[in-house]
């Protein structure tokens, strides 16, 4: 093997080669797309066509029906904006997409928009142009219904179960170290010990837990947030102001006819308990308050 | 549900099927890429010349140090962020599979014909052959019992291996099957059917392998 040290030279030199086209790509105006003389909006009508990067498999957000059609609470939005923007809701291109490639679409310009329910962070937004909001998301626990823990601080002396990495572990570690966890590597782990009892209360997204919830009666979540609510918005290059604006007075235009409570009741509401505000799951006319 | 079973899978089949084609396209074509690519790689490779070596060798290195996966990124996000040039996600999966299949099955070729008894390319120079006319009549034909069997394993590791396309946006089969699990919940059926599939595909290569191996053998 007298070319191993010659591979392991190159492996990392081309690794440094990625991570330095990934702070270029920060750079805006330097791709030819989204440069400030030609109008992004008038590329994509040009192209008579709206590039949505969107999840396939992420019920109900997007996924595929049976006709095999993609469809879903954020996928419908990208055929509402082909609508608005080009005339016809045929006219967008889906782009399948997975967590670790959403952002890398939009850097290289494979995708004008990603809808497939990113949750804003400082990091992301780093990377990416977040528009205003369409969904929130925010950290609750869900206990049994005989329970009788009433608010957050009754949890103070149970064992609280959590997934590894999660929102809720990160934030109960930091806040309140004192407090006993039990902790799982899947969130599918972490049900079944909920439901065999092997702790008093589960902290999750609470999306995760209303529809829990819904599928097995006999348990409630608490009211209480864990931590403060984060938004979950469309994203588009960074550095495309024009897209983004134009998706922002768009949102406002659809929640002024009340656009995404319509995509709710169609798609999300069934998933949900019937006590589930809609207001506590979507954000309509990209108004946030947090 | 065992009999809405069979139901979901015939509703299921045209979207299957959709997948199904996307992944034997890009295998094909990649197959097809690795096969030339790795002849003409195999034959540049025993012509002796120096430089030509240290090309083969860096690109076989680089094939062989990173990742399919990363590849698959640098091609498909990676050129069109640095030199703003965009290959399709289908056209960008054939491309790293073939180039990376042509690395492998370029080893295979360059051994085999190594492996030929020295006297074949002398004896065919002496009788006045040309370079192509060498390996064209000579050399290849022989190598090709040699590399035949190893080459079909490459080729089934690249049908697998193409599932990874989906990290750059193509729906294929094993894609296309998860996307009926999230909406069914039928994972062992779906998944099942997945197992036959690449099952049926990859297993007459080998059965052929075989067949081929111990005919030539005797021979």
């Amino acid at each position: 093997m007298k070319t191993a040290p010659f591979a392991k030279l190159l492996a990392p030199l081309l690794g440094l080669a990625l991570l330095a086209g990934c702070n270029k790509s920060e750079d805006p105006g330097k791709p030819a797309a989204a440069s400030p003389a030609t109008s992004y909006l008038e590329t994509i009508k040009a192209r008579d066509k709206l590039i949505v990067g969107v999840f396939t498999d992420k019920p109900p957000f997007g996924f595929v029906d049976e006709g095999g059609r993609y469809v879903g609470f954020d996928t419908d939005i990208g055929r509402r904006f082909a609508k608005d923007l080009l005339g016809d809701e045929s006219k967008v291109e889906f782009v399948a997409v997975e967590p670790a490639s959403r952002i890398p679409f939009l850097q290289s310009d494979k995708v004008d928009l990603i809808l497939a329910n990113m949750t804003v962070t400082p990091e992301r937004k780093e990377a990416v142009d977040f528009t205003n909001p369409n969904l929130r998301v925010a950290v609750q626990a869900i206990v049994a219904d005989g329970s009788p823990v009433q608010k957050l601080d009754d949890l103070a002396d149970k064992t609280i179960i959590v997934t590894t990495g999660t929102t809720a572990d990160i934030w109960l570690t930091k806040n309140h170290p004192d407090w006993k966890l039990l902790k799982f590597e899947k969130n599918t782990e972490s049900l079944a010990a909920l439901a065999n009892g092997r702790g008093d209360a589960y902290a999750q997204d609470n999306l995760i837990l209303f529809s829990w919830a819904k599928q097995n009666p006999g348990y409630r979540v608490l009211p209480q947030l864990l931590g403060d609510e984060a938004p979950i918005a469309p994203a588009v290059k960074k550095g495309n102001t024009e897209l983004r604006d134009w998706v922002n007075s768009e949102l406002a235009k659809l929640g002024e006819e009340k656009f995404l409570l319509k995509l709710y009741d169609q798609y999300v509401r069934k998933e949900l308990s019937d006590d589930t505000k809609p207001e506590s799951v979507i954000v309509e006319g990209g108004k946030w308050q947090g | 549900m065992a009999s809405s079973g069979i139901e979901l899978l015939l509703v299921s089949l045209p979207q299957l099927a959709t997948g199904a084609g996307q992944t034997l396209a890009i295998s094909a074509l990649g197959i097809l890429f690795a096969t030339l690519g790795g002849v003409l790689y195999g034959v540049l490779a025993t012509l002796g010349s120096r430089w030509l070596n240290i090309l083969l060798q860096v690109y076989l290195e680089l094939f062989r140090a990173i990742p399919v996966l990363v590849w698959l990124y640098l091609v498909f996000f990676g050129l069109p962020i640095f030199f703003g040039l965009s290959i399709p996600s289908f056209w960008c999966a054939v491309l790293v599979l073939g180039l990376w299949g042509a690395s492998e099955v370029g080893e295979v070729v360059r051994g085999a014909l190594q492996s030929l008894p020295r006297g074949q390319r002398e004896a065919g120079l002496s009788i006045g052959l040309g370079g192509w006319q060498l390996y064209g009549y000579v050399l290849l034909p022989q190598a090709l019992k040699r590399m035949t069997p190893p080459t079909i394993n490459i080729y089934t590791r690249i049908i697998k291996t193409s599932s990874l396309a989906v990290l750059i946006g193509v729906v294929e089969v094993i894609k296309a099957g998860q996307q009926i699990i999230e909406r069914t919940y039928e994972s062992v059926l779906i998944y099942g059917a997945l197992f036959l599939f690449f099952f049926l595909v990859c297993y007459p290569l080998s059965a052929a392998s075989r067949v081929l191996e111990r005919r030539w053998a005797h021979a």
